[in-house]
């Protein structure tokens, strides 16, 4: 498809395939189609499986309803952030949890140590042989209707539909990336290439096409959503990052949670911020140096040219006084400053019809 | 496939200088706009700078990376392209006329003879 391969979490992956701009706006204005085999998928399932999820995630799993699905995170015991994932309710006694690339190893070994042996839980790995499409952007149901025949069989918001086709099991996600509305669709490896040749041509056919990880990453930040490794880190907790909303201090207790309980009471030393860069700049990238007041405070953990506002956008852990709606910040681009005011997540609005 | 103008000489990093025109004005070829994609920022060189041969002299920004220029010969910076301030998006849509991003005014001008032909240039990228 003439896509330009990086490597990415161990897996070759196409950062762009036409460009990220014309991806970009595909998926705002029509759809886009992207391939996320890379992601990770566990099963979690028995009589236990809900107790030790609430005992290792911050939100509460307990509220969902079979068919349902949360954002929520994985911590360690000083509250950082090891993973960001959605958890979803697949039945009663069990749960589909979707993950990042990058983390599948590490989320893995750590809710192996959280496990105790009367838990009655089940795990099993499924990344390796799940590949994943995530389907993207206004035109998302109607590809969903040529391809499965009927648009009954599209996945509303933060819902997951399992079934079996005559080609396999499918997962069938409402959830992505983006902003958009979509669904991420995950299936055997050995049933992908049939599928995504289907989703492609629908794709296509509807007036989109094939985005890469370039366009992913922009469409996330014009959104605010953060990257597990650019905005995430086990450094800092889910309340630094600004994720309060998916961590449930009263459901009981869980990994990390005295940690966030102490930090809440002895103030949070800093905060994810918004900033856009307020005139004419380089692109924010990241690691540059983040100045306030003049001084040197943090540096950029993820930063872009918002193609939807054409102008730079960015996120960086600063002091709650520089944090704060309006403030100026500085970013350093090869020895330069550049202003930059602090904004309200997120960064981009979809315009009223 | 990329145009490859024949007048015009390059440096394997993907810049093109034109030897006909004095100063000489210089740029990103055809092949290196497309891979670039959606250039939205250029960071031009100062005007009055002395440069030698391969020496990095500004930025261009693309969406998906900041990229180095490197001058084609030695000389001096004589003049930078104002319109890609308010339009960057000139090196994309015309990389060999109205995107031109500097000129310059060569010391060596043998140093011409060190890049490569619209020939060789074309087998570089093939």
């Amino acid at each position: 498809m003439g896509a330009r391969m990086v490597p990415f979490a161990g897996w070759d992956m196409p950062v762009q395939y036409t460009g990220i701009v014309d991806e970009h706006k595909a998926v705002r204005q029509n759809v886009g189609v992207f391939d996320i085999s890379h992601m990770g998928q566990f099963i979690v399932s028995g009589p236990g499986a809900e107790a030790f999820l609430n005992r290792v995630l911050t939100n509460n799993i307990t509220k969902l309803q079979p068919g349902h699905g949360q954002y929520t995170l994985l911590l360690n015991g000083l509250g950082g952030v090891i993973d960001d994932l959605i958890a979803y309710r697949t039945s009663e006694r069990e749960f589909y949890l979707v993950v990042n690339a990058s983390r599948i190893d590490t989320d893995w070994a750590h809710l192996e140590t959280q496990l105790n042996k009367d838990d009655e839980v089940m795990m099993a790995n499924a990344s390796d042989f799940t590949a994943g499409l995530a389907i993207q952007g206004p035109q998302a149901r109607a590809v969903a209707a040529a391809v499965f025949g009927s648009a009954n069989s599209f996945p509303e918001h933060n819902t997951i539909l399992v079934t079996m086709t005559e080609n396999g099991p499918m997962w069938l996600c409402g959830t992505g990336y983006t902003g958009e509305e979509g669904f991420e669709f995950f299936m055997p490896m050995e049933t992908a290439e049939s599928w995504f040749r289907k989703i492609v041509d629908a794709v296509k056919l509807a007036g989109g096409m094939p985005c890469g990880l370039g366009a992913r990453d922009t469409l996330r930040l014009e959104m605010g959503y953060p990257l597990n490794g650019n905005d995430l880190s086990e450094a800092r907790t889910p309340l630094q990052a600004g994720l309060g909303f998916f961590v449930d201090l009263d459901k009981g207790d869980f990994t990390g949670r005295a940690a966030l309980v102490a930090q809440k009471a002895a103030g949070l030393p800093d905060k994810l911020a918004a900033f856009r860069m307020t005139g004419a700049a380089p692109p924010p990238r990241p690691h540059y140096p983040v100045a306030f007041a003049g001084a040197i405070i943090g540096e950029v953990c993820s930063g872009t040219q918002s193609p939807s506002l054409g102008a730079g956008i960015g996120m960086a852990y600063v002091p709650l006084d520089a944090a704060t709606i309006g403030s100026i910040l500085e970013i350093e681009i090869r020895g330069r400053r550049f202003p930059a005011e602090v904004v309200k997540k997120p960064f981009y609005r979809k315009p009223a019809l | 496939m990329s145009n490859v103008p024949a007048q015009l000489r390059y440096r394997d990093s993907h810049e093109w200088i034109d030897p006909t025109q004095s100063p000489s004005p210089v740029g990103i070829t055809d092949h290196a706009q497309a891979e670039l994609t959606d250039v939205v920022f250029v960071d031009p060189p100062k005007v009055g700078t002395q440069v030698s041969a391969g020496q990095q002299v500004c930025v261009i920004e693309s969406v998906k990376a900041a990229s180095d220029i490197y001058a084609p010969v030695a000389g001096e910076i004589v003049a930078i392209n104002e319109a890609l301030t308010g339009d960057p998006g000139l090196l994309n849509r015309d990389p060999y006329a109205g995107g031109w991003i500097f000129k310059i005014q060569p010391s060596t001008p043998a140093e011409f003879e060190s890049l490569m032909d619209a020939a060789a240039y074309g087998r570089h990228i093939a």
